[in-house]
């Protein structure tokens, strides 16, 4: 692994943001109205169900959490797009920069968009709600290291699609986690589901990350094993994705869509 | 650095874009590519750019197959311009330029992108974002990005297509003055004749993904029986019938 190439890579993503401020300002807005809305509707939860009496916040923490994952996996598409956006594919993958480097500097650079998105809109939620994730103490850095993970998994899917598909292929990209959603078990317990979609919804790491996040708001305790065996869920899916990233990416050229890739 | 072309083919499907073509480019020389839209140009700059994976056939590079070479070994001493593919639009040329030296490694960059952007012609707009730039300045850029590395092997795709004569005459003043002072070996793919004459020694026509005939430009000028490469490129597109 070269560092300077991937600093280079990712200081054409950083140079991006910093050209621009509606941009920044687009990476702040999302997530900043998920936390006001997700706010509102904890608030009412809280004031009106059992099962969330007493436990203020889990949805909004679920919410915040859920968007740590969003805003992880659109960040790495999102820096894809923009090679095929700005007509660069070419320039990019004629460079002398490996296809490891490139993969290590989208999920690197990603961190920085997610949280560029995704603080501010946690530190409203301190004084508005009274939630804080911070309360999940440090558990909570497994929690986003898995739920980073898993994003980054769905990134390296959707570009492989794009390598694949072409720009066609862009609709997948922002559907990928709605498709998710359901079966991620973010806002409701696993029982909810039917019994054949359980089955499913075990393979899948947000079923553990958001059953131990409601276990440790709801009964104060950590289980370490469920956090565990949600990254190394989320490292099996990673480890799959960079796997279908060098197929796509070897047989775009067999295709020969990398020279012409483009809007 | 010596480049040569074994057998070398693309089908796509049942379509056959490039078709057992066979050439060598001397090092330090420089090759047009010609022919018709669609002759398999482009596809044969994207083998030897290791973007497209050929069907069959080699690639040699100082007598080494391609695709034994690490992928950043030797794309770190090749280089690729063409108006159809562009920098990142919302980054100014000094950003754009500073991140292509750092991808390819270029050591004292900044004295490097001061040596070709004075050469180019192009820091008076330096802070401007690379979208907002003429197609002239645009290909300037592109140019620039091209040989930020110095590269052994450049690649060039139409280097002057939709320019005024001014700035293609620039550009290509600047190619020959280049070539003089650095060790480059060209491919030049493009549909401007008198391009085509003043920068190669030599010259490849390509019809229907096939080489058609090779030669200098007097040669082929001379063999075909023509005035000029025009003529001789019309001749060799249309086939025989409609200038006999």
């Amino acid at each position: 692994m070269n560092f300077n190439k991937i600093y280079a890579l990712g200081l054409r993503h950083l140079y991006l943001i910093m050209n621009s401020f509606p941009r920044v300002l687009d990476l702040i807005y999302w997530p900043t109205v998920q936390i006001f809305l997700w706010g509102f509707i904890s608030k009412f939860f809280t004031l009106s169900s059992d099962y969330y009496s007493n436990t203020v916040g889990i949805i909004l923490t679920a919410a915040i959490l859920y968007d740590f994952l969003f805003r992880a996996s659109i960040s790495f598409n999102m820096m894809f797009l923009e090679e095929i956006w700005s007509r660069n594919f070419t320039n990019l993958f004629i460079a002398p920069i490996r296809i490891r480097e490139i993969i290590a500097s989208l999920t690197l650079t990603a961190i920085l968009r997610t949280l560029i998105g995704l603080v501010p809109a946690v530190l409203i939620s301190i004084p508005l709600f009274g939630v804080s994730i911070l309360k999940l103490g440090f558990p909570l850095v497994f929690l986003l290291i898995s739920l980073y993970l898993f994003g980054i998994s769905l990134g390296l899917f959707v570009t492989s699609g794009l390598l694949r598909f072409g720009p066609s292929f862009e609709n997948i990209a922002w559907a990928s986690l709605f498709f998710l959603a359901p079966l991620g078990c973010i806002y409701y317990p696993i029982e909810i589901l039917p019994n054949i979609l359980q089955i499913f919804a075990k393979g899948l790491p947000l079923v553990h990350i958001f059953e131990e996040m409601r276990d440790m708001l709801i009964n104060q305790q950590v289980n370490y094993y469920n956090i565990y065996k949600s990254i190394l869920i989320s490292l099996i899916y990673f480890v799959l994705g960079v796997i279908v990233f060098y197929a796509s990416y070897y047989g775009a050229k067999k295709r020969g869509t990398l020279i012409n890739m483009g809007e | 650095m010596l480049i040569e072309v074994n057998n070398l083919t693309k089908i796509y499907n049942k379509y056959v874009a490039v078709n057992k073509v066979n050439f060598k480019i001397e090092k330090n020389k420089t090759i047009g590519l010609l022919g018709p839209n669609g002759c398999g140009k482009t596809t044969s700059i994207g083998m030897l750019l290791g973007l497209i994976t050929p069907t069959e056939g080699k690639i040699l590079i100082n007598n080494k197959n391609l695709k034994d070479y690490k992928r950043d070994d030797i794309l770190s001493q090749l280089n690729f311009a063409s108006p159809y593919v562009e920098l990142p639009k919302k980054l100014t040329v000094k950003q754009n330029l500073q991140i292509y030296g750092r991808l390819y490694g270029v050591k004292n960059l900044d004295e490097c992108i001061n040596e070709v952007s004075s050469d180019l012609d192009i820091k008076k707009f330096f802070e401007r974002k690379t979208g907002e730039l003429s197609s002239g300045q645009k290909n300037r850029v592109a140019l620039a990005k091209s040989l930020i590395n110095k590269p052994k092997i450049l690649l060039l795709d139409e280097p002057t297509a939709s320019l005024d004569p001014d700035i293609g005459d620039f550009i290509r003043s600047y190619l020959q003055e280049y070539k003089s002072k650095n060790e480059v070996t060209i491919l030049l793919a493009s549909h401007n004749m008198n391009e085509v004459e003043r920068l190669c020694d030599s010259i490849i026509m390509m019809k229907s993904g096939k080489i058609v005939d090779r030669g200098t430009c007097e040669q082929l000028i001379k063999k075909h029986g023509r005035n000029n490469l025009e003529e001789t490129f019309l001749k060799l597109v249309r086939g025989l019938d409609e200038f006999q």
